[in-house]
């Protein structure tokens, strides 16, 4: 069987990723890989470039991996996080324009149903359009 | 000192400059931890200084490592310290801005290279930011800046340029503080943000100085 997209869940909040995480799970079991991360690099509240990038290699997927992030430097962090990986694997993530929680939900289900990365993060970024 | 003079300062004394500037930048950012916070928590999440502060100890605590190498390289290492000590949207910001000039560092430096690496480096903050001059963010504060230091080195001597920078950066402050936030979490507050001061915009503001402080000094009795 051929891979699914992976999804990455970035918030300022560990409490939160993780909270996100477990929502999703509950909705596509293990069928999808997912991997969530918050906090910055001194345990408060914020994100991590480093972090983020561990969870991206961590889930790591043929198909592509879907980030999905909080509030600004979730955002500016995990574009960072994606250029630090190797060329071959940077146009095979995309940071959605979409609300965490209902973005990586809808994502996760697409992603269950064998989507391919461009139709995930569609989903996603229209479901609240 | 006259800015073509700086090209006739040997390598050694370069680095030992680059590194008084860094540690005058890092004792900024220290001391002025908690008032970089409260400026935040007006605007923001309250932990601007607490970042920055982070990065100036990663920066220090690895600056036996990054003495031994060119400015260039120093420069580097100084951005992705702060990329993965920072946090926060001033992480990225930070980090772009050091990157980017040191991926532009002169191979000779003189006032009017290290003005167009400054240059590179500001509009690589501007591209991360995905802002521009005016939404009352760091930009406010280096893009006057850089641009005063270029313009200034054609025609005037290294200390009349930093002064010029310096004045612009001041400016440029100034003229935010009345400034509608438009980016970061500062836009979420809207209306609430016009009279205070951007954090980041203060911190750049700061270092500017830092890094004037040192320079003018050393050159205090150099005439051009």
């Amino acid at each position: 069987m051929t891979q699914s997209v992976a999804i990455v869940i970035v918030s300022h909040s560990l409490d939160v990723a993780k909270g996100l995480a477990d929502m999703v799970r509950q909705m596509v079991g293990t069928q999808v890989r997912v991997a969530w991360t918050g906090g910055d690099p001194g345990g408060g509240l914020g994100t991590d470039v480093v972090k983020i990038q561990r969870a991206l290699e961590s889930v790591w997927s043929q198909a592509g991996v879907a980030v999905f992030v909080d509030l600004g430097g979730a955002e500016t962090n995990s574009e960072m996080a994606v250029e630090r990986l190797p060329a071959e694997r940077r146009d095979r993530v995309v940071i959605c324009d979409a609300p965490l929680v209902e973005g990586a939900i809808i994502a996760a289900a697409e992603a269950a149903s064998g989507a391919d990365l461009e139709h995930v993060r569609k989903a996603a970024e229209e479901f609240l359009r | 000192m006259s800015a073509a003079a700086v090209q006739g300062v040997a390598p050694a004394e370069q680095t030992r400059l680059f590194w008084a500037c860094v540690h005058e930048a890092c004792a900024a950012l220290l001391r002025e931890e908690a008032a970089l916070c409260a400026l935040d928590r007006a605007v923001g999440d309250g932990d601007h200084g607490t970042n920055m502060a982070r990065g100036a100890r990663a920066i220090l605590a690895a600056e036996e490592q990054l003495r031994a190498l060119p400015i260039a390289q120093a420069l580097e290492k100084a951005g992705q310290l702060i990329v993965s000590h920072v946090g926060g949207a001033s992480g990225p910001l930070y980090g772009s801005l050091l990157l980017a000039t040191a991926h532009s560092w002169p191979s000779e430096p003189s006032v009017a290279s290290i003005a167009a690496a400054l240059t590179e480096g500001v509009a690589a903050v501007g591209r991360r930011g995905r802002s521009t001059v005016g939404q009352k963010t760091v930009l406010d504060v280096l893009v006057p800046a850089a641009e005063a230091l270029r313009t200034a080195a054609d025609t005037r001597m290294a200390s009349e340029s930093i002064a010029a920078m310096l004045a612009a950066a001041d400016a440029g402050f100034e003229t935010s503080r009345a400034l509608r936030a438009g980016k970061g979490r500062a836009a979420y507050v809207g209306e609430r943000s016009m009279g205070h001061h951007d954090p980041g915009a203060a911190s750049a503001r700061l270092c500017l100085h830092a890094v004037a402080r040192v320079l003018l000094v050393e050159h205090s009795g150099e005439v051009g």
